[in-house]
């Protein structure tokens, strides 16, 4: 293939560099410095897609951000990305894309029958059609719709790329390296603020680019290039390009993605594909510009059709006809200039006006030229499918409403000038209340929100002289603020032509007899007729509107489509526009990869893992791990081809019949240190802690202010004012600011001090009948027995050198202790309770053996104290003391806590003693009764009793303590199971806590 | 996100931070007798206006110490902040 519309010099690409690429299997060259776009239009290539709903034929319509239809597959070293758009896709060696929405090609597409049936398929119609017969939903219409509707494929592979985040502070934030931004980030810079200047497009400029003017006798773009080039020099200077500013938010939080690798055939080693900026700014300069927006008329989505300043930006910036018989059709001069570019070129384009009598310097020099110029002429249609082929254009009168006679008009490209829209949506976002300019009929920024200025054509001024001369004084004054430096600069003479007014006017009508579509949304294919049919039918919110047709909700956000929406309803309404308003901008911008939104926070990096002094140990022991919390803790130790039903059960049965180990470091510790450390104890738990000796722990349960239990864990009163206090592995942040927020807040006149030391120790569990014995022989020098460490007794020991503290406490049921050690040391004590244990017939046990014993046991955990759960319901009230006050006391008067049938947790037990009980599961009276079926109770934990050997859950069950040797049914509708079972007492073993005392 | 001035540290993030309800709330004294009225309106009840609002944070991946800040609920403006024991303007 030849590259059959390229001039043959001049634009900005580097013809020394030839690059092969793929489209639709195609091979085609460009040149460095292509887009994907542009190489595809030198190629003569037109046709890129199918459009959403009707899957009509489109092409190429802008040049950039703005590209409501080219959006493509795209294939890149072994990897796809969908919707990328052409027009902002750099050209690579190798580079490899394909169409989307169609199939089975682009040229045959299927679904372009969706074209004839569009009389069937008006707005809303998705709302009206597929409602009934309800059932059609989910097996035909919902399946159907998903394979037509939709644009690219996403990768179903692991994304190999990685993406990074950035946090970024900086005086100025500068949106856009047009004029506007270059002069303000000029005389910032040059007062030493430190400054970041963001431009999206790989080149600096902005509309400098494709202008034809003069700053200080220098060509737009030369000035572009010597002010960029300095800028890069200066220290306080970052200039970013291939970075777009997509968020505004909350005190001066702007988001920017940096594409760092997309325009390479393959990221470079150590280098992200993305990077995710969050500034911080100081100030922001938004100087995104102004995007071009089209005339509205018959068929204006054939491809051919395309925004005039894209026109102008595929000659001057690739060195790209977009066609050669171009018509050029505008309501204002900046048409002419695109006609100009092409007369340049040698190419007669024709322009048709629908002015009747501009005046003006562009003009004058557009007749000079010889251009063909039609005065109060409409494109009234586009002819040709899959490109245009010739225009039906026609006189309009006066008043805009008439047509003259249809003419035909061979040309096989129409540009289309309807003015310039500034780019307000980052001020929008910003919180700026946008006003309505009449001289340019569009909205501008209003008065600032946060600290954000709006300069250049992003705020309606279109002049050169004026923008620079503003944005230069602007840069240097925010700067002086900050950096109290002012340092004149001077301002550059400017030569530019001078517009004359435009043409308010948008939409052509339709002649008589004629039913053209006439596309206010392009890529989601909203029509005029879309948007009368929704004001017909009663919508009046411009936002309705909006959702009811889906006009500009498509991904380019309407950054075409919104105002000429806007204008269409204030003319049926009869209204003007800035009372009808616009619809809320809201980021991103322009679609962002989520790659670049998740960054490096994906696979083990999406939360952080922790692992105990211990884990080491237990990977060697063939442990097999559960996330607790943030932690990961060993669930079972796996012997040979053990389950984990097996495994669990043999460890348990261990620990009730020998002795066993767990590593319990993961439970949250707190120090709680100073003189009125017992009465704040004595506060924040329901039980007294005034009279604990030194020396002894206390089981004690906090509450809630609305009387939920918050959580459960044993203090040990270390010395005269120092506590050592455990909660549970969950819940151990949540106490710790519990605390600070009584201590702080509530009780600063208390003197206490409490501190996180979960990570400082070490902890493992000794239990079972023989764990004396073994806890002897680990502490040869200490008295253990039961006069010496009596159940809830504390000392510290030697563990062979190591410093130890020793708790007789027990979660198990069992004769127990609990071993803390510094970190450090935790290995070394597990290594020798095991070898030392090694006689009792030690095992280690993992958080599911750990988990049956105190179901076994009745002791309650985080599955009952889930946050809806008062001490009664666990049986708790024991610990609640009457003589003292402690928070969330009062709310267990309340009458719903005080009912005499209030929820209570039993023990359940299968009649069949077989079937194991989903944790979940229901509790109701009757098996068969209708649904809903009312439910009594649910299973909150379930477990293998290694005691009695059959299934034993537990269950938080209403009126609870009058239900014990009921009989009542279980029910999973997720496991389709119903079993008949017996409400026993929570304790299922040793009821009197014999054995913990023994 | 906010960028809050924690009075111990200075400005920082809002992602350092977590919300801690509306400041103006005080807690019964323990051991009076209060209505059941005067417990719910501790524990429940709150105005939730739009505009300025008294209210909590803490910087719980910084100094850990609750703060009050005024702040505006529906601009996010946030006029002022101080220590748990400073006078309120």
């Amino acid at each position: 293939m030849t590259q059959s519309y390229r001039i043959e010099t001049g634009g900005l690409i580097n013809r020394n560099k030839k690059i092969s690429f793929k489209f639709n299997g195609v091979t085609y060259f460009g040149y460095d410095g292509d887009t994907l776009a542009s190489a595809l239009l030198a190629n003569g290539v037109h046709l890129v897609g199918r459009s959403f709903k009707y899957h009509r034929p489109r092409g190429f319509f802008g040049a950039g951000v703005d590209e409501p239809y080219a959006v493509v597959q795209l294939y890149r070293n072994g990897e796809t990305e969908p919707n990328i758009k052409a027009t902002e896709q750099e050209l690579f060696e190798g580079l490899e894309a394909s169409s989307v929405n169609c199939w089975p090609s682009v040229n045959f597409d299927i679904g372009a029958i969706n074209n004839f049936l569009k009389i069937f398929l008006p707005a809303g119609f998705y709302y009206k059609t597929f409602m009934w017969p309800k059932s059609f939903w989910y097996k035909i219409y919902e399946p159907f719709i998903r394979k037509a509707a939709g644009l690219g494929v996403a990768s179903t592979k692991h994304d190999k790329e990685r993406y990074e985040h950035k946090y970024e502070y900086c005086d100025l934030l500068i949106t856009g390296s047009g004029p506007a931004g270059l002069a303000s980030a000029y005389s910032a810079a040059k007062n030493g603020a430190k400054v970041i200047l963001a431009e999206d497009k790989p080149r600096y400029g902005g509309s400098l680019l494709t202008s034809d003017v003069n700053i200080g006798n220098q060509s737009g773009k030369d000035w572009a290039d010597g002010i960029i080039s300095e800028l890069k020099e200066m220290p306080n200077v970052t200039v970013k390009n291939r970075s777009q500013v997509f968020g505004y938010y909350d005190h001066n939080m702007l988001v920017m993605s940096e594409k760092v690798s997309d325009h390479l055939p393959k990221t470079k080693k150590y280098h992200p594909n993305k990077r995710l900026w969050y500034i911080r700014a100081k100030e922001v300069l938004i100087s995104s510009g102004s995007i071009e927006r089209p005339i509205v008329f018959g068929n204006n989505d054939t491809p051919g059709v395309m925004l005039s300043s894209a026109a102008k930006e595929y000659l001057k910036v690739y060195g790209v006809l977009v066609g050669k018989k171009p018509l050029v059709f505008t309501n204002n001069d900046s048409g002419y200039e695109t006609a100009i570019e092409f007369k340049k070129h040698g190419v007669d384009p024709i322009v048709l006006d629908s002015r009747s009598n501009p005046q003006s310097e562009i003009i004058d020099e557009a007749k000079n030229l010889g251009i063909n110029i039609k005065n109060s002429y409409v494109v009234v249609a586009a002819q040709g499918y899959k490109k245009v082929k010739s225009a039906d254009v026609a006189t309009i009168s006066e008043d805009k409403k008439t047509l003259g006679k249809i003419e035909n008009i061979i040309c096989d490209c129409i540009c289309v000038s309807g003015f310039w829209t500034p780019t307000i949506h980052l001020a929008s976002q910003s919180g700026n209340k946008t006003k309505f300019n009449e001289e340019i009929d569009a909205f501008v920024p209003g008065a600032s929100k946060q600290n954000e200025t709006t300069l250049g054509a992003a705020n309606g001024v279109f002049t050169l002289e004026e923008t620079l001369k503003t944005s230069f004084e602007k840069g240097k004054e925010l700067s002086k603020k900050i950096t109290e430096k002012d340092n004149e600069i001077s301002i550059p003479n400017v030569v530019e032509k001078k517009y004359s007014k435009h043409d308010r006017f948008w939409c052509v009508p339709l002649p008589k007899g004629k039913s053209y579509k006439r596309f206010l949304d392009f890529q989601n294919d909203v029509a005029v007729s879309d948007v009368e049919i929704a004001l017909r039918e009663g919508y009046r919110s411009i936002e309705h509107v909006k959702r009811y047709t889906t006009l500009g909700m498509a991904t380019d956000q309407g950054k075409t489509s919104n105002l000429n929406g806007l204008q269409l309803v204030s003319e049926i309404e009869n209204k003007v526009v800035p009372s009808v308003g616009h619809t809320t901008f809201r980021p991103p911008y322009t679609p962002i990869s989520i790659g670049a939104i998740v960054g490096r926070e994906v696979g083990r990096h999406s939360k952080p893992t922790r692992k105990s002094p211990i884990h080491n140990w237990h990977e060697e022991y063939n442990a097999v791990f559960v996330d607790a919390g943030v932690w990961l803790r060993p669930r079972y130790y796996k012997r040979g081809n053990e389950t984990l039903f097996e495994a669990s059960k043999r460890e348990a049965k261990n620990v009730r019949t020998n002795v066993g180990v767990c590593d319990v470091t993961t439970l949250g510790k707190i120090d709680v240190k100073g003189p009125d450390a017992a009465e704040f104890l004595n506060r924040v738990y329901t039980n007294a802690w005034l009279k604990l000796p030194v020396g002894k722990a206390r089981y004690g349960v906090m509450l809630r202010e609305d009387g939920i239990v918050m959580d459960d864990g044993t203090t040990t009163r270390i010395s005269e004012n120092h506590y050592h206090m455990t909660t549970t592995t969950a819940q151990a942040a949540n106490v710790l600011s519990h605390l600070e927020y009584y201590l702080q807040l509530v009780w600063p006149e208390l003197n206490v001090n409490v501190v996180s030391t979960t990570e400082q120790w070490a902890g493992a569990a000794i239990a079972g009948p023989k764990s004396r014995d073994l806890l002897q022989k680990l502490f040869p020098k200490t008295d253990v027995s039961n006069e010496g460490l009596p159940f809830m007794g504390y000392v510290e020991g030697d563990l062979f050198g190591v410093k130890a503290r020793i708790f007789r406490i027990s979660f198990s049921g069992e004769l127990a202790y609990e071993v803390n050690v510094e970190s450090d040391n935790g290995r070394f004590m597990w290594e020798k309770i095991i070898e030392l244990g090694e006689e009792f017939q030690i095992q280690p046990y993992g958080t599911e053996a750990l988990s049956t014993l105190r179901i076994e046991m009745g002791h309650v955990a985080g599955s009952e104290l889930d946050g809806r759960t008062i001490p009664y319901d666990n049986a708790l009230e024991g610990l609640l003391s009457k003589k003292k006050d402690f928070i969330g006391k009062r709310s267990l008067q309340r009458e719903a806590f005080v009912a005499e049938d209030r929820q209570r947790i039993v023990g359940v037990i299968p009649l069949d003693k077989k079937t194991s009980i989903p944790e979940g599961s229901h509790l109701v009276k009757d098996a068969n009764a209708p649904l809903p079926n009312k439910k009594l109770g649910h299973i909150s934990a379930s477990c293998w009793s290694v005691e009695h050997d059959n299934p034993f859950s537990l269950a938080i069950l209403k009126d609870g303590k009058n239900m014990i040797g009921k009989k009542l049914f279980v029910m999973s509708p997720l496991k389709n199971k119903v079993i008949p079972v017996e409400i026993v007492s929570s304790h299922y073993v040793d009821p009197k806590g014999e054995r913990v005392r023994s | 996100m906010l960028h809050i001035k924690c009075p111990h540290c200075g400005m920082r993030s809002q992602n350092e931070f977590s919300y801690g309800g509306d400041a103006t709330v005080k807690r019964p004294a323990l051991n009076k007798e209060v209505t059941d009225q005067e417990w719910d309106n501790f524990v429940y009840n709150r105005v939730s206006p739009r505009g300025k609002h008294l209210e909590l944070w803490q910087h719980l991946s910084g100094c850990r110490q609750w703060i009050k800040v005024e702040r505006d609920t529906a601009t996010h403006e946030i006029f002022n902040t101080y220590k748990t024991n400073e006078e309120i303007a």
